[in-house]
């Protein structure tokens, strides 16, 4: 199981269009990567590809998230999502 | 045989093009609705996934034809029809036997009941998670997806009636008319088509009938839907392309074929509808509301709130007459500060310049304001009092002005007691304004705002022609050729309009949006032309036939399509 932690860049937090990138991005993952907030039971940690559970995680600016993976290229993977997480995706 | 559809014209316009119906909505599957026996729950289950992969990719598609934040939310849309919550609660749903829509429906509201418990942003995005349920249902019974449909080509959108949600993905690039078999003048699609200038027909019953694709020839003036469209329609539209042409802009110089000039002015309610006016062309303001800069207060503005709101509307007509008309209390526009809403019988009561006798003193104030806006301001400003019924009212009116230190005081003429004394009120005052609305109601005795008397309650009817016809012979009377404008709804009917200009008029004050049309009418008669229709009117028995005898005097109402 591979394990990193992100803060949230986005002004607006993990919704809208950062939240549409995002999942769209681990949709194409051949893995499954959940999400969870910073000290949140890792069985409570929800699909990381789902849009609306990321809008239902409710991570605000500055936020704490844990991404979990497991599998092949798990650690590689995980970087990258830890990247578009800590971009300000709204300002583009 | 050539079938014709009739409904009522709501936007004028003339097109030929094919239509596209709307697709009626999704109805919901029936609570308990069961696999059909000869479904397996994993057969149900990959239709299910590939009527919601195929949502997506619609969703996707329209994504990428749209900008802003309409993309945004699209994209978002798109990624929800394939959502491993919405999904796979739904695949629970099926194997325990529900049926897929069904399924789908009931996993779509409990996601939406989630989004609307988060509150604020997310209790929004409920909505698209609602429409996401009804295109996955339309996918499963092979049904088109509600919603505008999508077309490479432009068409003809035909309706039972829009719904304001439909605006946001209307593209009025795409769509040539809007027609609904339901609806009225009033519905949201009428007011659509003319926010966007689409032709426009509303409750033409049967219309819902036709097949997609049908081609068909829309009169959006005359409210008419004719099929099989042929070389006449085809000629009816192509007048319309220069007609809209001519429509679009009014030059800024209102006058007759014979180069009488008639200045074609604005009514405005404050500096925001100043800005449009200007920018539409008008060549001043007939009449400035007063009371529309304080219709929320309870409390009288100060003069400082005053002077601010009307140097906003000088400033946006430097050089040009700026008619302020004082505050109009009373009957459908109270003023809490001014009005006593007890009077049994409001519009024959305390009402306009009438409040100066039972508030003394807002007036008197408000002529300072005025005065202290135009100080500086490069505006030509006059000042005109409301509901004034004699001689005398006019002096002291004229007294007040003059204190003030305000130049060229005037009155409207809505009581027919004024346009009866013309002579004399301009023997006191420097120019008259016809409030038709009111002159017609009062000269009539018909309330304005019953629907049942809207015959008698018409700026046609010959006594209130008549009237007007006296107020202007009371300003020749007078002798020093005091102006007699219009400022009433009367202005903005560009056959009516002409009438007036041939009773000897010399201003019509209307709502900007009428200038261009009012400009193009005027311009194709001459000073003789509009008074020998103005005599036709003022002796016809009624209005319809008063309307009908001058319609058939301007040809150019047809080639316009008004």
């Amino acid at each position: 199981m591979s394990e990193r932690t992100a803060t949230i860049a986005s002004r607006v937090g993990l919704h809208a269009r950062p939240a549409s990138i995002f999942a769209a991005a681990v949709g194409e993952l051949p893995i499954e990567v959940t999400i969870a907030m910073e000290g949140e039971p890792a069985e409570d940690a929800m699909d990381a590809s789902s849009i609306l559970s990321l809008m239902s995680l409710g991570a605000a600016n500055g936020d704490v998230v844990v991404l979990r993976a497991e599998g092949d290229g798990a650690d590689e993977a995980l970087e990258a999502l830890v990247k578009i997480l800590e971009t300000d995706l709204d300002a583009e | 045989m050539q079938q014709n559809f009739s409904g009522v014209g709501v936007s004028p316009g003339r097109i030929i093009g094919s239509i596209r119906q709307m697709p009626k909505p999704v109805s919901e599957p029936p609570a308990g609705e069961r696999l059909s026996p000869s479904l397996s729950a994993d057969a149900a289950t990959a239709l299910l996934r590939s009527s919601a992969k195929a949502v997506q990719l619609e969703l996707q598609n329209r994504a990428a034809g749209a900008t802003g934040a309409s993309k945004a939310v699209l994209e978002a849309t798109a990624l929800m029809a394939t959502d491993p919550m919405l999904i796979k609660a739904a695949i629970k749903h099926i194997n325990t036997g529900t049926s897929a829509e069904r399924a789908i429906w009931e996993s779509g509201a409990s996601v939406a009941e989630m989004l609307i418990n988060l509150g604020g942003y997310m209790a929004d995005r409920a909505t698209d998670v609602f429409d996401v349920r009804a295109r996955i249902v339309a996918e499963l019974r092979g049904v088109p997806a509600p919603g505008i449909p999508l077309s490479d080509e432009p068409f003809i959108l035909v309706a039972e009636d829009l719904a304001p949600a439909d605006t946001a993905t209307l593209d009025p690039e795409k769509i040539l008319a809007l027609v609904t078999s339901g609806g009225g003048p009033q519905s949201h699609t009428a007011i659509i088509a003319r926010a966007l200038g689409l032709p426009a027909i509303v409750a033409a019953p049967g219309v819902d009938a036709l097949e997609d694709g049908t081609e068909v020839f829309v009169d959006g003036a005359a409210g008419t839907l004719s099929l099989e469209p042929g070389a006449e329609e085809i000629a009816a539209v192509e007048a319309w392309k220069t007609a809209a042409a001519i429509l679009a802009v009014f030059d800024g110089n209102g006058r007759t074929a014979d180069g009488h000039l008639v200045p074609l002015l604005a009514n405005v309610g404050g500096a925001k509808d100043a800005v449009k006016a200007a920018e539409a062309g008008a060549q001043g303001v007939g009449l400035l509301r007063t009371e529309f800069c304080f219709l929320e207060r309870e409390t009288e503005p100060t003069i400082e709130e005053q002077v601010v709101a009307y140097r906003g509307v000088f400033d946006a007509f430097p050089g040009q007459k700026v008619v302020v008309r004082t505050l109009d209390a009373g009957a459908d526009k109270p003023l809490p500060f001014l009005t006593d809403t007890s009077e049994p019988n409001p519009s024959l009561g305390v009402r306009g310049y009438r409040t100066d006798l039972t508030t003394p003193g807002v007036l008197a104030r408000q002529l300072t304001a005025i005065a202290q806006a135009a100080e500086g301001s490069a505006a030509l400003v006059w000042v005109m009092a409301p509901m004034i019924a004699t001689p005398e009212e006019a002096a002291e009116f004229a007294a007040m002005c003059a204190t003030a230190g305000l130049k060229i005081p005037g009155v409207m003429v809505e009581v027919p007691s004024a346009a009866l004394l013309a002579d004399r009120i301009l023997g006191e005052v420097d120019f008259v304004s016809l409030g038709t609305n009111d002159l017609t109601q009062y000269t009539m005795a018909a309330d304005r705002q019953l629907g049942t008397l809207a015959a008698l309650n018409s700026p046609w009817q010959p006594a209130v022609l008549k009237l007007i016809g006296l107020t202007v012979e009371g300003s020749i009377a007078e002798g020093n050729n005091k102006p007699v404008g219009v400022c009433g709804e009367a202005a903005a009917d560009p056959v009516l309009a002409v009438v007036l200009v041939g009773l000897g008029v010399a201003t019509l004050s209307m709502t900007s949006r009428s200038l261009s049309a009012v400009g193009a009418v005027l311009k194709s008669v001459t000073l003789d032309d509009a008074k020998k229709l103005a005599a036709l009117a003022v002796s016809a028995p009624n209005p319809t036939e008063a309307r009908k005898r001058v319609r058939a005097g301007l040809p150019i109402l047809e080639e316009l399509g008004l």
